[in-house]
């Protein structure tokens, strides 16, 4: 059973659809990672799950209670900020023992001076302590518990917020890009700790983020949203091996994949270069078609006489590979390869090449953007020429 | 030698620059010395002689002033008179402008209408305003108390009777302040972040008064202590209302502070007297300031 | 359900804000209408806003004449554009130096600067009282303008501006053979604006309306600024002819009032930022 699901989620800001019928389930225990440009409804839809926001239509379900008229503070869900929301006036202890005291404590019991003196609150105060210690151990924050967010660091405060986002067991976890104001190291080593504390505590985690590799290395599956669409949800692997859109396609991969337009003929076979692609979607024939092909699977030679001639513009040396920005002769598209440097080193600005394409990484997608399944037609090279 | 020939140019760039400083500070400085630290300075030494304008010269008399302040029944009611008052108007305008910031910051529509209107009395002429009050505190052609008459309710004697006329001005005290107070709290209610209050809904706090209690009042800390400061202050200044409306009467029941020195020093004249008392006055500020940066600065600021 | 209840806590909100902005507004709305009720229906002390009988020209007729209200606008005017230039001119340079240049007394100006800030006029009023009277410059613009011609809240105010203005932008203008003068009047006071603005608003309004050194140094009604020359006029209208007296509030009020409402956005940013940094 899945422990949160999503149906049809539509919200307007204005007369602006920001979120255009979202459905999305998550199983015990997953990581989703939610990932798009911004701008895209991510972060709108992450309010709407924890019920900071009102979605105009669509079900929320957590453990099979539709919570859609419930208030946040009753949803038993957490949530990490960008910016942590740290109450500045309480000491770190004081921010994690939070959620415990507003669930466990009356009103009245909470009342500053008159509480204190109520019954039974003390052994619910010493019981909230116990478990602010037990997590504050988990997270190596003991150290922290009695400094104030404004002399913490970045990386410490974050560990507080996730401490105070953990402390309760929630049933859903929600995590609004949390690394983002953390810099660039600490970012590398917080996604592991992350994953790991998510691994112990086995709670479903959404986890939105604008940034691809966080998404892809964090999640067990990957949700793309662009325009207020859920385009693909799939494990990493799958989704940047196999997007079903052109824009997931365009939204993974650095650098981004190469789209080049091209025709399907009446029989529904693709052309372009050496390849020839059949498409097996009821798609409708004798159209413009896109082929992409991330640049990784572009090979460049020095063989003037290939079939897609192209010349180099411009390389960019990386390190351990090389970009090279190239453009086709024929249709005047640029097509950009990731080389290794060895294969790189016989280049240069300006110099003809011929470029070719690994038959089974090519990808059509029709005008709209939707994936079209197709399969490589093998030709005899011989054949091909004697036609040619 | 190289070393020195290098640091030439920058020693005389640094005087130069120093030397144009000294010559952009200098309008500031003269004046400040003259305006300032000087008079300050005199009414302290002041304090401690006998001077009055119109007699050409004056002897020291130590703390003489001072001790005449303690047993001067007018003084000591003019102290009671500005603290009742103090304690009357700074509670209530900070307690109402409070309230009204957080029903304007809370409401979505007319936002700056209701800024503008209470904000009104403010940039208003006080002795207008004041003026304005005595006709609606009338006893008899008020509007207040034909208002209450319609209600059965026999009206004081707002400002003329000794038992109310603080009421009366604490009054308009409050009605003057509230704006000022208030855009001070919108201020500090728009620099809260919104994800705090996020945090909050998240944390279980379910109702309004817990969000407050949790988020609004500890972030608003700052700006209340600087209000309750500056309020304090300006309650402790009060001088225009008294003078316009009712001149400290009836039978010294609005005697206050300032108006007090004023009557002392530039009606009777009796600039060592009323520089003692003037000292006392400064006092009181001094105190104030030092409450607000030494000891309640470090409770409200978090960072 | 929870719509319902969020509407009628809309409803009961916007009602206590009505509420309490009408009560504000009393005040302003008895001025208008007392001013143009003639003497008699003043006196049949009635709540109805209307006149029976318009009494607005002999009023404001009757206000006109007994004290020259032009000349109390226009002295109004006069102090206030007087002190403000004078403040700004004073404390912009000063400030500069202290924000931007190598200048060994700034720690000391800081000091001086936060005293300054704790003495209001009312604490100088004495000293500064005795020695006008010795120069003879009582019941003139001087006295009125001279003790408010430094004004350490300005310098304080655009001290935290100019710090947060970048020194690149200065270095830049020295590099583009300004002088330090032609850098605090081309590229300093440019980018001061909102500074300036909000200061001119927060002076103005202290300025106009203040009524105690007013009082301390002018007796003859030639230099009386808006405040006191009110007081005059109470003075001389023996008491009770609250028609003519309203319509004088009224002309002495409208200027800052339309002032402000033209510009209340500005206003209320302007006494905000002031009030916050002071």
């Amino acid at each position: 059973m899945s422990i949160l699901a999503l149906r049809n989620i539509a919200k307007c800001f204005g007369g602006n659809a920001i979120l255009k019928g979202v459905s999305l389930e998550a199983e015990e225990g997953e990581f989703i990672a939610l990932v798009g440009p911004s701008g895209c409804g991510k972060s709108t839809l992450l309010r709407i799950m924890a019920g900071l926001d009102h979605a105009d239509g669509g079900e929320i379900v957590i453990s099979g209670r539709e919570v859609s008229s419930v208030a946040a503070a009753d949803r038993n869900v957490a949530m990490v900020f960008q910016s942590y929301a740290l109450y500045p006036h309480l000491t770190a202890g004081q921010n994690v023992a939070v959620p415990l005291a507003m669930r466990r404590l009356t009103a009245v019991q909470r009342f500053p001076f008159i509480g204190n003196l109520l019954p039974g609150q003390r052994q619910i105060r010493a019981d909230i302590q116990r478990q602010v210690k037990e997590m504050a151990a988990a997270l190596k924050i003991d150290h922290l518990l009695d400094r104030k967010p404004g002399q913490m660091s970045g990386g410490q405060r974050q560990r507080v917020a996730l401490a105070r986002a953990m402390v309760r067991h929630p049933s859903v976890f929600l995590m609004d890009e949390p690394l983002s104001n953390l810099d660039a190291n600490l970012r590398v080593h917080a996604r592991g700790e992350i994953v790991e504390l998510h691994r112990r505590a086995g709670v479903p985690t959404l986890y939105v983020t604008h940034d691809q590799s966080e998404a892809l290395s964090m999640a067990d599956r990957v949700a793309v949203m662009i325009g207020g669409t859920l385009l693909q949800l799939a494990p990493p692997q799958e989704i940047y091996d196999d997007p079903a859109h052109i824009d997931v396609a365009r939204f993974l991969g650095q650098p981004r994949i190469n789209v080049v337009e091209t025709r399907m003929d009446a029989s529904g076979v693709v052309r372009f270069g050496a390849l020839t692609l059949a498409v097996e979607n009821s798609a409708p024939r004798d159209a413009a078609v896109m082929l992409g092909v991330r640049p990784e699977f572009v090979r460049l030679n020095g063989n003037p006489n290939g079939t897609l001639k192209a010349r180099v513009e411009r390389t960019e040396f990386l390190g351990s590979e090389v970009i090279v920005h190239t453009r086709l002769d024929a249709i005047g598209e640029a097509i950009v390869a990731k080389v290794t440097p060895v294969e790189a080193s016989v280049l240069s600005d300006g110099m003809p090449v011929s470029v070719e394409i690994e038959p089974d990484r090519a990808m059509l997608f029709a005008m709209t953007g939707e994936r079209l399944q197709a399969r490589t037609v093998a030709v005899a090279p011989t054949l091909e020429k004697a036609h040619g | 030698m190289a070393s020195i020939a290098m640091d030439m140019p920058i020693v005389a760039a640094d005087r130069r620059e120093a030397r144009i400083a000294w010559l952009l500070a200098a309008p500031a400085i003269t004046l400040l010395f003259l305006f300032i630290l000087l008079p300050t300075l005199a009414v302290i030494v002041l304090g401690f002689t006998d001077f009055e304008l119109g007699y050409g010269g004056f002897r020291f008399v130590g703390f003489e002033n001072y001790a005449e302040l303690i047993g001067d029944r007018t003084f000591r009611r003019s102290l009671w008179n500005t603290a009742v008052y103090t304690a009357i108007v700074t509670p209530v305008s900070m307690v109402l402008a409070l309230a009204i910031a957080l029903l304007i910051e809370a409401e979505t529509r007319a936002k700056a209408f209701f800024r503008t209107v209470y904000f009104l009395p403010v940039a208003s002429l006080l002795v207008a305003m004041a003026t304005v009050w005595q006709f609606l505190f009338h006893p008899t052609i008020g509007p207040i108390n034909t208002f209450l008459a319609e209600f059965g309710i026999a009206g004081p004697n707002w400002l003329g009777a000794s038992g109310t006329v603080l009421y009366g001005l604490s009054i308009i005290g409050i009605w003057q302040s509230v704006g000022f107070n208030m855009v001070l709290f919108l201020a500090g209610l728009t620099a809260i972040p919104r994800e705090l209050y996020a945090a909050a809904e998240v944390d279980g706090a379910r109702s309004w008064l817990d969000r407050f209690r949790l988020v609004t009042w500890p972030m608003l800390g700052p700006t209340t202590l600087f209000v309750t400061t500056i309020s304090i202050i300006n309650s402790v200044k009060v001088f225009e209302t008294v003078k316009t409306l009712t001149e400290g009467g009836p039978n010294k029941a609005s005697e206050v502070l300032l108006f007090t020195i004023y009557q002392e020093g530039f009606v009777y004249l009796r600039v060592g007297y009323a520089s003692a008392m003037t000292v006392f006055f400064l006092a009181i500020l001094v105190v104030l300031m030092f409450l607000q940066y030494r000891v309640l600065d470090r409770k409200v600021h978090y960072a | 359900m929870s719509a319902h209840s969020l509407s009628l806590g809309r409803i009961l909100r916007f009602a206590i804000l009505t509420l309490g902005a009408l009560i504000f507004l009393a005040p302003y709305i008895f001025m208008i209408s007392t001013a143009g009720k003639a003497q008699s229906e003043i006196f049949s002390s009635s709540l109805t806003l209307i006149p029976e009988q318009w009494s607005y020209v002999e009023n404001f007729t009757k206000a006109l004449s007994r004290v020259s209200m032009l000349t109390l606008l226009l002295n109004g005017v006069i102090v206030c554009a007087m002190i403000f230039v004078v403040q700004v001119v004073v404390a912009i340079p000063c400030a500069y130096a202290m924000a931007k240049l190598k200048f060994r007394a700034a720690r000391l100006m800081m000091v001086l600067v936060m005293l300054g800030l704790l003495v209001p006029i009312h604490a100088t009023a004495l000293p500064l009282y005795v020695a006008f009277d010795r120069l003879a410059v009582l019941n003139s613009y001087t006295a009125l303008v001279a003790p408010f011609s430094i004004s350490v809240f300005a310098i304080f105010l655009f001290l935290q501006f100019f710090r947060a203005l970048p020194d690149d932008l200065i270095q830049a203008a020295r590099l583009d053979g300004m002088s330090e003068i032609g850098i605090v009047a081309r590229v300093v006071v440019p980018n001061a604006w909102p500074a300036i603005t909000a200061f001119a608003i927060f002076s103005v309004v202290a300025h106009w309306n203040d009524l105690f050194w007013p009082l301390v140094v002018v007796s003859n009604q030639d230099y009386a600024t808006p405040p006191l020359g009110l007081l005059f006029f109470r003075a001389a209208e023996a008491g009770d002819d609250y028609g003519a007296l309203m319509a004088a509030t009224l002309i002495i009020t409208l200027p800052l009032v339309a002032a402000f409402l033209i510009a209340q956005k500005r206003f209320v940013e302007g006494i905000t930022m002031t009030g916050l940094k002071g």
